[in-house]
């Protein structure tokens, strides 16, 4: 079948009368920013019209000293970024571009789609995600309406908290049309401390004891295996003001002492390895690409597991969050997502071919009455499933 | 007069044989006797009192989702309460529902200080949270000041605040997972020892949603290592101006304090009277300022927030030196509610946050309204994220000044969404600021949010007649267009 032409509204009263018109018509609408994440999930049904969310782009309102931008979701990250940055400002879930991910150039990206993916990065650790940073949003339901949820204020408690659903909802719920969004100042310094030669347990134990230290670490990772023939590098970032940084990196080589050696990461090579949590380069070789959010404690569970496979990994999060890359053969889905629910947590499929991607869902099945419930939630505001694609195989 | 659901007399009527049903799932956990109920008939919105039908206690999850699933299929209305602490009315009971108190869910039932997470009952305390892990040199982060008495299913329930969420967050961003209980008596998990839920982030949902979508039995909440040293800085201007450019300078050069107070010249003063902190009482505006971290960290900030409050001429800078200096720093602020309570036979707390950049034009027009009610005002603010609680002073014996105390606080609420703010940013809707929503949001924005209700509750029991200034009905709300003009509550009597 033929793939429909791409609708693009530029304005709500037109992205109303295209929903109107898809209910009457029973077309199912495939809402699209940038398409840095349209590899995940599984192929979406043919007959649905592709909708071009970036119309709806440009920064709204910004005022630094209230901590609170207003952008449309078309807007590109790199530009909300951009113009952050001039202010000394930043989001500070450090959201990222998937294209590199998915074999795309960078730059693709809309600050919409980073919110409807609920896409964190390394600060995850330390400042939440990006539920944690969205405080309102105005956009089209699948009844066709427009409403607005939240409030452009960081504290509120006005009604049901709905953009902490808007995040993680890929779009199935409704069509963000503007969002408010909590900025952070940027820190002034930051430098990346490491320790070499560490293995997954003894860098989960070294990154815990680093989180849970008054050195107020902003994100954790170890990289198993490229930067040391014994181990693999463990990094620790720190933020802030300058002598604030300099106090907590004192404090983090007193409390490693006993662990080995700490050093100052070289700023070339800190940079190297945090952007390798981004866009997961090293495991560029590997076909499918799994995201795996476990209890830290017990990721060591899975990375053990996964040591006679010929699986490779690298942990972020303080090991709350493991990237395995595979072959398609090398680790059957069911595999890794048994480990995963062992270890007290699940497991994503990011990347992998057509057919993998037709035969294994994105996300990991929910208990029947947590599916039957989200399920309830998403008709709510989509009652005739305008939105549902088949990406995400449980309409 | 505020308006409640229509009471259903034949629940009522058969109140006997409901506490009977009860105490076949708690036989030791429900009170019907009429003296033993009055101590559960208002919440920390006490201006508002209904002894509730029934009270029952249960200890366990089972027994939580018995009853639901009881209350449920019998059509019998459910308010859940945690410590009563609410200030909105979010857990005012009705004459025709069980009030289900979740008191005896008081353990704690796990600490992981690897993943630094705390698995807790929701009965316990918020403090009581913090006292657990205290001695490993860690916290619970939100502190609202009920803290020593309100619950952490409370918090939950409410999103709940305190001094420190400018920089820490409100429960929503402390909290990983619950065990929560549908109305039907299914018994759920969202989210839990992960960063990242599965699925939809329906906890996020969940907190905030003030008893009306399920029944918490569980709470997984992140805690934090203590910071090294925090100090506090107290510090007065002579105009509400400069305290609010000084507390956007502030910010705008980087820095998150801990906490960020301001008190107007009438807090400052009652506060002062009441604790003697010491408190500039020739300050038109007074800043607490609290600085954590590293030691070193906190001089370099103190320094920074020295140079920035000269700047914009602060008459008075005070830092404390010591730990007893910080606590007497913040003293006054803490107590600024009970010093105003001297002031005046009665106060009335309102919770509305606006955008920092209005302060002035809201404190103005704040000043107007309080000449026209001729009731005094008092003001303390959460300068750091907006969150303004003006202190109405009135005297509820005097015939019509609780009447018009309360218009005076709509009022006020209806400015802060005019500029740009909302009705509350800590203490929650509740009923008291219920019949406000529409101010904020159209009947469509409401419709969009009651669906959520209805996906969770569709029989519309759980904690009726709070939050929603109307009562859809789910069928009517499947309705692709919203109607007006529903059927109104009826009045419910006010002391």
């Amino acid at each position: 079948m033929a793939k429909t032409p791409t609708l693009r509204p530029g304005n709500t009263a037109d992205l109303i009368a295209l929903i109107d018109a898809a209910r009457g018509a029973g077309t199912r609408l495939d809402l699209r920013g940038g398409g840095s994440k349209a590899g995940c999930g599984a192929p979406v049904d043919p007959a649905a019209t592709a909708v071009d969310m970036r119309g709806f782009a440009g920064i709204v309102d910004y005022d630094p000293a209230e901590l609170v931008l207003t952008v449309r979701p078309g807007t590109l990250l790199t530009e909300v970024e951009a113009l952050l940055a001039e202010h000394g400002q930043m989001l500070a879930f450090e959201p990222f571009d998937h294209g590199p991910i998915h074999g795309r150039a960078a730059g693709d990206a809309t600050i919409g789609g980073v919110i409807a993916a609920g896409v964190a990065g390394s600060r995850r650790l330390s400042r939440g995600g990006a539920r944690d940073h969205l405080l309102g949003f105005r956009a089209v339901s699948g009844r066709g309406e427009a409403f607005v949820a939240g409030a452009r204020v960081t504290k509120n408690v006005t009604g049901y908290d709905l953009p902490k659903l808007a995040c993680g909802s890929w779009g199935r719920l409704f069509a963000l049309t503007e969002l408010d969004i909590k900025t952070l100042p940027r820190g002034e310094t930051a430098l990346t401390l490491a320790l070499d030669g560490l293995t997954a347990p003894q860098a989960v134990a070294v990154m815990s004891r680093a989180a849970g230290s008054q050195a107020g670490v902003a994100a954790a990772a170890h990289h198993p295996e490229t930067h040391h023939p014994a181990g693999g590098v463990t990094a620790l970032r720190i933020e802030g003001f300058a002598p604030s940084v300099a106090a907590r990196c004192a404090l983090l080589e007193r409390l490693l002492a006993d662990c080995g050696a700490v050093r100052v990461m070289e700023p070339a090579e800190a940079a190297a390895l945090w952007d390798d949590l981004r866009t997961l380069g090293s495991l560029r070789n590997m076909p499918v690409l799994w995201r795996v959010v476990v209890p830290a404690a017990h990721v060591c569970r899975v990375t053990a597991a996964l040591a006679p496979t010929p699986a490779r990994w690298v942990m972020d999060w303080a090991g709350g969050l493991l990237w395995v890359g595979c072959t398609a053969e090398g680790l059957p889905p069911a595999t890794l997502r048994a480990l995963a629910a062992a270890a007290g947590g699940h497991a994503d499929l990011v990347r992998a071919d057509e057919a993998l991607r037709r035969a294994c869902p994105m996300r990991a099945a929910l208990p029947p009455a947590l599916a039957a419930l989200e399920a309830r939630v998403r008709r709510a505001f989509d009652p005739a499933g305008l939105f549902e694609t088949g990406r995400f195989g449980d309409d | 007069m505020l308006a409640m659901p229509p009471v259903d007399q034949a629940v009522i009527a058969r109140r006997d044989a409901i506490a009977q049903a009860l105490r076949a799932i708690v036989p030791d956990g429900v009170i019907d006797r009429p003296d033993a109920l009055r101590v559960y008939e208002s919440d920390g919105l006490t201006a508002y009192r209904q002894p509730p039908l029934l009270v029952v206690l249960p200890e366990t999850t089972a027994q939580v989702s018995q009853i639901l699933r009881w209350c449920h299929d019998q059509g019998v209305k459910v308010v859940p309460r945690g410590s009563g602490t609410s200030l909105s009315g979010g857990a005012l009971p009705l004459a025709d529902a069980v009030l289900l108190g979740m008191a005896r869910f008081n353990r704690i039932l796990d600490i992981d200080y690897h993943d630094r997470i705390v698995v807790t009952q929701p009965g316990v305390t918020n403090l009581a949270l913090t006292r657990a892990v205290e001695d490993r040199g860690f916290y619970y982060a939100p502190d609202p000041s009920s803290q020593i008495a309100c619950s952490i299913g409370g918090n939950v329930a409410e999103n709940s605040g305190g001094v420190h969420c400018l920089k820490y967050g409100l429960t929503t961003n402390n909290v990983l997972g619950v065990e929560l209980v549908l109305i039907d008596g299914t018994v759920l998990r969202l989210g839990g020892r992960t960063l990242e839920p599965a699925g939809m982030d329906l906890l996020g949902v969940i907190v905030g949603s003030e008893g009306l979508l399920g029944v918490v039995t569980e709470v997984t909440v992140a805690i934090l290592p203590q910071p090294e040293t925090a100090r506090a800085m107290l510090i007065g201007f002579p105009a509400v101006e400069a305290a609010g450019a000084a507390v956007a300078a502030i910010i705008a050069a980087g820095i998150i304090p801990a906490g960020m107070e301001m008190m107007d010249k009438a807090a400052t003063h009652a506060a002062e009277a009441f604790v003697n902190a010491g408190y500039p009482l020739d300050a038109e505006a007074l800043l607490i300022v609290e600085l954590d971290g590293p030691q070193a960290e906190c001089d370099h900030l103190i320094a920074a927030v020295t140079q920035i409050t000269q700047g914009h001429g602060c008459t008075t800078c005070r830092i404390s030196e010591n730990e007893a200096d910080r606590l007497m720093f913040w003293a006054g602020r803490k107590a600024a509610f009970p010093a105003v309570g001297r002031l005046s036979p009665d106060y009335y707390c309102m919770d509305g946050t606006i955008p920092r950049r209005a302060l002035p034009h809201v404190l103005t027009r704040m000043a107007q309204l309080s000449a026209h009610y001729g009731l005094g005002l008092a003001n303390v603010f959460h300068a750091g994220d907006g969150n303004l609680h003006p202190l109405i002073m009135y005297d509820a014996n005097v015939p019509g000044q609780l009447e018009q105390a309360e218009a005076f606080g709509a009022d006020i609420l209806r400015l802060c969404v005019e500029v740009g703010g909302v009705l509350t940013g800590e203490h929650g809707v509740g009923v008291e600021k219920r019949d406000l929503m529409p101010v904020m949001f159209s009947a469509i924005d409401l419709a969009h949010q009651q669906r959520i209700k209805c996906a969770f509750d569709p029989d519309l029991l759980l904690n009726p007649g709070k939050v929603f200034p109307v009562l859809h009905r789910c069928a009517e709300l499947g309705r692709v267009h919203v109607h007006q003009g529903q059927t109104a509550f009826p009045d419910l009597p006010r002391f």
